[in-house]
């Protein structure tokens, strides 16, 4: 019961802050708002019982992404106002009314689909993967999706090279 | 899961609407965590670990797209001074 | 129901009042502990021996003016020193003062709660603590204030970087995320981890001194550097709530410091039988004592060196620090496979 309400409060609260993050006007306001979202997308992480993927989501993605997206923004910034109002050809309300049709659409194929099936929170949060949780990972990271793991080393090494390159002012 | 729909589909609207490419880059952000939510959802639901591995790699690969895409706007900043997509057009540099 | 959630609430209050009240009284001991090794006294006036020195500093930020700047972005402005006191303040959420305690007929765990991702939980917290720095110096409106938060929100996710690796070769030593069990491990193997992990222990020192912003790597908020950093245009308690916040911040890293690498809770060495007479002395005793002198090394080195150049700071994290991290992790890999 008491993990119902909890994920009510926590689903409106991610729905709220997105909704605010695509309409402020102000960006330094928008990036505060996905801020925000994350953190309660990690609530949501540690209700599911996934308590490693909820502070790795804190420390990365809240912790880190967002402050180099606040950074660009402040140097972006430094010389210009914020955004002007949208050109008058663009209908805001028509896209919407389009993305709710489309989610309307994928909830009823969800619901028809059987996946609202409620699960029982007691033994999902005493099983070996929920209290074990970390070992449960790491296990998995390091002998089944060893070779995923290596590429996406790989990969951070690039982007990080990149992004110097990137912002070089003389190459 | 229906969670997850929603914030996708808040996130897509995002992408295609507003004008500031700072927003659209965070709007994709907010899809990828849509995503991740489904995730880490079945992996609670059937007691699988696999969904929650795949989702530490989509945080890894969000991270690198995010640092080259921050990294790309403000080498084009340097160049244009605008940060508004419709007067991006390189078609007409 | 009254063990669910009466008894944290309890602990909760208990640990909050208490690093608020340390908290006031670190700045007494930090200008006392300054002037003594500068051959002086420190603030003597006000009560017996300079006690009620916070008090007063206290009553004087609260009574001045509560200022704005014009064009301030005011949420921001509010909220950037309240986003820098509450990461300090929930990481006492998983530091253990001790083991169980027998009391009322039950048996209370002396720390609030054990989460599994314990260490985890730590470093993302201290992430969150940028942000206060970023926002409090764009929300000023003001070129100063904006430039020294860039630096100083650099200089923290920089030394970030070092401090998680070094707290990867002490989790592998450890073998468990969960500060309870770090703590544990230390107990089994006999040997506090200072002993088996001494690099480890200097890099995790000298990143925290970096992540708290204290000399010598204090550039971004000294007085002479860019007219004040950026706190410039804070003023009364919003002031006084950055600068609690920097001196929480060091008991924190104190408090972290003392759980993985001094044994926590436990007596210097706990397994040896003939010394359980140092067992006479409580445990969140020692926890304490332990504390207060790595805060003791804290202000000394205030004291005695000089403040590094922001580019020299910048090639400390990235090329010294960085690196001797990764060479720590190897060798306690290469150490924990063949032993």
């Amino acid at each position: 019961m008491g993990n119902a309400i909890a994920f009510y409060v926590i689903s409106a609260l991610i729905l709220g802050f997105a909704m605010l993050v695509v309409t402020t006007k102000n960006t330094v306001h928008a990036v505060l708002f996905l801020v925000l979202n994350f953190l309660a997308v990690a609530a949501l992480y540690v209700l599911l019982t996934a308590q490693f993927l909820a502070a790795i989501q804190v420390l990365v993605y809240a912790g880190g992404i967002v402050v180099l997206y606040l950074f660009v923004v402040m140097l972006v910034n430094l010389k210009r106002p914020p955004e002007d109002h949208s050109a008058p050809q663009r209908r805001p309300w028509l896209g919407f009314a389009l993305a709710g049709v489309v989610l309307a659409q994928l909830g009823a194929i969800l619901v028809w689909g059987g996946a609202g099936d409620p699960v029982d929170p007691h033994t999902m949060q005493n099983s070996d993967l929920a209290l074990n949780n970390v070992e449960r990972i790491g296990m998995l990271l390091y002998t089944d999706y060893f070779i995923p793991f290596e590429v996406a080393s790989m990969l951070l090494l690039v982007a990080m090279v990149g992004a110097i390159i990137l912002a070089k002012r003389e190459l | 899961m229906l969670l997850s729909a929603a914030l996708f589909m808040i996130g897509v609207a995002g992408v295609l609407l507003r004008r500031n490419i700072i927003v659209i880059f965070m709007s994709i952000e907010l899809i990828l965590n849509a995503v991740n939510i489904n995730l880490v959802a079945f992996s609670y639901q059937l007691q699988n670990g696999v969904g929650q591995v795949f989702a530490i790699f989509v945080i890894a690969v969000a991270a690198a797209e995010a640092a080259v895409g921050l990294g790309i706007i403000l080498a084009f900043y340097r160049n244009k001074e605008t940060i508004n997509i419709d007067e991006m057009n390189l078609m007409r540099w | 129901m009254i063990d669910t959630y009466f008894i944290p609430l309890v602990k909760i209050l208990f640990v909050l009042n208490a690093t608020l009240i340390a908290v006031t009284y670190m700045v007494l001991l930090e200008r006392k502990v300054i002037a003594w090794v500068q051959v002086r006294l420190g603030p003597m006036r006000v009560g017996p021996y300079g006690i009620l020195q916070p008090i007063a500093d206290a009553v004087k930020l609260i009574l001045k003016e509560d200022i704005t700047p014009a064009r301030a972005d005011k949420w921001v402005f509010t909220a950037a020193p309240i986003l820098v006191m509450v990461p300090a303040l929930i990481t006492f959420a998983v530091i253990p003062f001790g083991p169980s305690v027998h009391l009322f007929g039950r048996d209370i765990p002396l720390y609030i709660t054990d989460v599994n991702v314990g260490l985890l939980y730590i470093v993302s917290v201290a992430s969150i603590g940028v942000y206060g720095i970023i926002l409090g110096g764009w929300a000023s409106n003001s070129k100063f204030p904006l430039l020294a938060s860039l630096r100083a929100s650099a200089q923290l996710i920089s030394y970030e970087v070092a401090v998680t690796m070094t707290l990867v070769s002490l989790i592998m030593t450890a073998g468990s995320l969960s500060m309870v069990k770090i703590v544990e491990s230390q107990f089994n193997a006999g040997l506090w981890f200072i002993f088996v992990q001494p690099v480890a222990f200097v890099l995790f020192f000298i990143g925290g001194l970096a992540e708290t912003n204290r000399a010598p790597f204090d550039m971004a908020e000294a007085e002479q550097e860019l007219t004040g950093g950026f706190h410039t245009e804070y003023s009364g308690m919003r002031f006084a709530l950055f600068f609690l916040a920097e001196y929480a911040n060091m008991i924190v890293v104190s408090a972290v410091a003392t759980t993985l690498f001094l044994g926590g809770w436990l007596a210097p060495f706990p397994n040896v039988a003939w010394l359980n007479v140092l067992e006479l002395i409580p445990s969140w005793m020692w926890f304490l004592m332990k504390t207060f002198a790595f805060l003791y090394v804290f202000l000394w080195v205030r004291a005695t060196l000089p403040r590094y150049r922001y580019d020299q700071l910048m090639r400390l994290g990235w090329k010294v620090l960085i690196p001797i991290a990764i060479a720590n992790v190897v060798v306690t890999g290469i150490v924990k496979v063949l032993f």
